[in-house]
């Protein structure tokens, strides 16, 4: 089966500095993968460029078949990569019924697609706040309206830069519950977050940056068994 | 007293209405793009002279009105493909610089094509005369303006507030890269925002046309107003835009109106005759000042 993502040698710089230095990351269709490092060794950006909001200086990569780099945020967007971004960023200005209604589509002509009305059932909180504004939520609440408002587009790969960051035990556990049911839908999902254990329990594949190079890449086993690593890389 | 004060009220609302018309434009492009453009007051006044010549040409200010509007939405399409779009990209003093360039581009080529000398446009004979409301005499003409500026405000308001688009105009108002990563072309978006702003340029234009003078240098005193309104209503807002034009339209013609009246019965003649203009020129600055004050980021701030 053919890749559904690949990046390879992934290079991207902020002016004079460069950040990432040569990213390499597969995922197949249905995977759910993840992205480790400390603070600042380039998650985010690697992600970004994933979705055409940083300029990639060399290398590439290919989704669904195409080559992408290159590509407006939008053109990406609509080729199925939705973003759940660092800090939800939310509209402070759209309700939270507008945010699920304005970014739905069924590009890929989905049976059962994903729908303002089945985000509803699957964010019950959401439903009670749908006249809400963005700015009116809690941080719980805004991290289940950024993935509504990413699932509603139908993606083909859902991105989620710090999935749990910033949030109360309990709502964490119900996001970690929902990527769990996603995963088990068959969603290819990579995310970014600090609790191993639980990505460990969700994801299959794993790489690791530090200072803009892939460290380690590994399965959920390997990066189990070897309690070293989380040490060396992750300060766990 | 009162009759006075109804008339002059009821200029205001027309003029604030007018205003909404510049002021929503403008907001989105500022608030979208983060582009100030300055030469926004240029297309109002190339709007009116087009709605002016094409009234000429066709004898009927109707069919002019709808001539000039879409010439002038023709216009903002080139200007956004040819210069706007590179001007996005760029910080504001280069986007100043640019627009403020196009200022004098616009002033002396109409100033070439219809001469020095004010065009007439005539408003249609029909509203020429004055109607009765409520024991009063009122202009026709002016009442057919508020009908069009309270017609055209509540299609805006339904396109910006109840529609997908308007929702994508909000979101990129807000959060332009979001909404990007989200799918939506915010280029193509922000085109059409650009070429509907245009058109509404023009609509004030023309429909201000037989009230004021159509003429040279039009553009520049409206503009600041515009300014104002969007900056009292906040940035990339339309409801921000609606009730700042109409704040600033209404304080602004009853504080011209009323101002000396009211401090002539308060001061002495001599002092009031100096006070009353000068205050009333500057009444919506520091009305701005004081809303700033409370609120820095407008009434109704888009962004987060």
């Amino acid at each position: 089966m053919s890749a559904l993502l690949e990046i390879k040698g992934l290079e991207v710089a902020y002016g004079p500095s460069q950040v990432l230095f040569g990213i390499d990351l597969t995922m197949t269709e249905g995977e759910a993968a993840t992205l480790l490092g400390r603070n600042g060794m380039g998650k985010t950006t690697t992600l970004r460029a994933l979705c055409g909001l940083e300029p990639v200086r060399a290398g590439s990569i290919r989704f669904a078949g195409e080559r992408i780099d290159g590509w407006r945020p939008d053109r990406i967007g609509r080729a199925g990569i939705a973003l759940v971004p660092e800090g939800r960023q939310c509209f402070p200005n759209l309700t939270v019924d507008e945010h699920l209604q304005a970014f739905f589509a069924n590009r890929r002509g989905l049976a059962a697609p994903w729908t303002p009305a089945s985000i509803y059932e699957l964010f019950p909180r959401l439903a009670e706040r749908r006249r809400n504004l963005g700015n009116q939520l809690s941080g719980g609440e805004q991290q289940m309206l950024a993935i509504g408002r990413a699932l509603v587009t139908n993606p083909r790969l859902l991105v989620l830069d710090e999935a749990t960051e910033g949030l109360a035990p309990l709502i964490r556990d119900e996001i970690w519950a929902c990527l769990d049911r996603l995963r088990g839908e068959g969603q290819s999902v990579l995310v970014v977050d600090k609790y191993v254990e639980r990505l460990i329990a969700l994801a299959d594949h794993h790489t690791i940056v530090e200072r803009g190079r892939v460290v380690w890449a590994g399965n959920s086993a390997a990066l189990d068994a070897d309690h070293g690593i989380w040490h060396r890389y992750l300060g766990l | 007293m009162t009759q006075l004060f109804l008339e002059q009220a009821l200029n205001g609302l027309q003029f604030g209405l007018m205003l909404f018309l510049l002021a929503a434009g403008l907001t989105l492009v500022f608030g979208i793009m983060d582009c100030i453009n300055l030469a926004h007051g240029s297309l109002y006044m190339v709007g009116a002279y087009f709605v002016a010549a094409a009234a000429q040409a066709a004898d009927s200010f109707w069919l002019g009105l709808g001539a000039g509007v879409a010439g002038t939405a023709l216009l903002g399409l080139l200007l956004e493909l040819s210069l706007f779009r590179q001007l996005y990209r760029r910080d504001h003093l280069a986007q100043v610089l640019a627009t403020f360039a196009l200022i004098l581009i616009a002033n002396e080529s109409v100033r070439l094509i219809w001469g020095p000398a004010p065009l007439l446009l005539n408003p249609p004979e029909s509203l020429a005369g004055p109607v009765e409301i409520a024991g009063f005499f009122y202009p026709a003409y002016r009442l057919v303006i508020i009908a069009c500026g309270l017609v055209v405000a509540g299609l805006l308001y339904l396109l910006v507030a109840k529609s997908r688009i308007g929702m994508w105009v909000r979101a990129g108002a807000a959060n332009r890269e979001m909404t990007e990563a989200l799918g939506i072309n915010v280029r193509a978006l922000f085109t059409a925002v650009f070429v509907f702003g245009a058109g509404l340029c023009a609509l004030a234009g023309g429909l201000l046309g037989p009230l004021l003078a159509v003429q040279v240098g039009m553009g520049e005193s409206v503009l600041i107003l515009a300014f104002v309104v969007i900056i009292i209503g906040g940035i990339g807002s339309i409801r921000g835009a609606l009730v700042g034009a109409l704040i600033v339209g209404t304080v602004d013609t009853l504080g011209r109106a009323l101002l000396p009246t009211l401090l002539r019965a308060t001061l002495p003649a001599d002092a009031a005759a100096t006070l009353g203009p000068a205050l009333a020129s500057i009444l919506i600055y520091l009305l701005m000042a004081g809303i700033l004050f409370f609120k820095p980021q407008g009434l109704f701030p888009a962004r987060a």
